[in-house]
């Protein structure tokens, strides 16, 4: 059994690793992946210190610092479960499980799914969750935005570039991002806007080859009997974030899910700290996570010692 | 005998990016082929991965969806 784990690995379970080897706390940290929304940010001018570095490098800087401490870092591994049982906290994984007397959870936000048919099933091959990332194989081909705000705009904008048609689905009655980036899209000859018009599934055999849409009025759901069909390869789903806290069993979270934790990071469970942008903390920054990850480990090392 | 490693990337993919400092952190030296700028390399990675996420690692014949740290240092004997 270990004294601390830490889930996640952006800035803030980082941050709290860190400072969980200088007080040689015997921690692990459990992962998916390194860097979090950090790694998939562009550029980043506002983390002191750094007048201007891409999210991928600062990602390399926190990674090589947590390296530094030979902390053990099992990396691709989800939890499928975690909560206090007793003494101690357990988390569950494909695998097997963790037992540790504390734990920090830092596992930030995810992109938010359709949850329609077919989106699961064709991930990757032709549903992407970054424009960015994958627009470029898109090329010369139809494809769908589904979104309303700044980050589909942004998507529609890269994508009207490269694609052929642009589809931009959105479930609102008009798009609410910025107004520059508004008549840019609308201005392209390439693009179609969809307004209050909802996806309801991902088609395809092997790859994607469309989706269905039906109209929505007015927030109430209508019964969509003949939806229809629009000829798309390619859907980038743009809908926001969520946070990843669904595997925490037994913390309260407030109604956006984000995990409730007071000025010491503390949640309702003894023992489960949380930090960055899985919590209610106010902003979302890189720079407040890595804060939050400090200031979760440092209330957790008081909790270990008072334990002893 | 040194493996042959290619990596199909954009530029923009933050986990292509990743990746490839992975393999220069590690000397594994790679043929990087940007699937924006040529439309047909695109078409072979999509071919190659079965899938349309990038990036994708072909090392020696065995392709690895993703910056998949484990794998890539399992393939490469890291």
């Amino acid at each position: 059994m270990y004294d601390l784990m830490i889930i996640g690995a952006g800035p803030a379970g980082i941050t709290a690793s860190v400072y969980a080897a200088r007080k040689r706390i015997n921690t692990v940290v459990i992962t998916g992946d390194v860097g979090g929304q950090a790694a998939w940010s562009g550029d980043i001018e506002n983390y002191t210190g750094y007048q201007f570095i891409t999210g991928p490098d600062l990602t390399n800087k926190f990674e090589e610092h947590m390296e530094q401490y030979k902390l053990p870092i099992k990396l691709h591994e989800m939890i499928d479960d975690l909560a206090r049982e007793g003494d101690r906290i357990v988390a569950r994984t494909r695998n097997g499980s963790y037992s540790a007397k504390a734990a920090i959870i830092a596992t930030g936000k995810l992109s938010r799914e359709l949850g329609v048919p077919g989106e699961k099933e064709f991930k990757n091959k032709g549903v992407s969750y970054c424009a960015t990332c994958d627009g470029p194989v898109f090329a010369g081909k139809d494809v769908a935005v589904i979104g309303g705000g700044n980050s589909a705009l942004d998507a529609a904008l890269q994508l009207i570039r490269i694609g052929r048609k642009v589809y931009l689905i959105n479930i609102a009655g008009s798009l609410t991002g910025d107004p520059i980036m508004r008549e840019k899209v609308e201005g392209a000859p390439n693009v179609t806007v969809m307004n209050k018009t909802k996806v309801t599934a991902v088609l395809g055999d092997k790859f994607v080859s469309g989706i269905t849409v039906c109209p929505v009025n007015g927030g109430r759901e209508e019964a969509c009997l003949a939806p229809t069909t629009v000829n798309v390869q390619g859907v980038f789903v743009e809908i926001g974030l969520v946070p990843s806290s669904g595997f925490v069993r037994g913390v309260r979270k407030n109604d956006r899910g984000e995990i409730m934790v007071n000025a010491r990071n503390e949640t309702d469970v003894p023992g489960i700290f949380a930090a960055g942008d899985v919590t209610d903390v106010v902003e979302k920054q890189i720079i407040i996570a890595a804060g939050e990850g400090s200031k979760a480990c440092l209330s957790a090392f008081k909790y270990l010692s008072r334990l002893k | 005998m040194a493996k042959t490693v290619k990596i199909y990337s954009t530029p923009t993919c933050p986990y292509c990016t990743r990746a490839k400092d992975y393999l220069k952190k590690n000397n594994i030296s790679f043929e990087n082929i940007d699937v924006s700028e040529d439309q047909d390399k695109a078409q072979e990675m999509v071919k190659l991965s079965g899938q349309m996420g990038v990036p994708v690692i072909d090392i020696d014949g065995t392709v690895i969806v993703g910056f998949d740290q484990e794998r890539i240092a399992e393939t490469l004997g890291l």
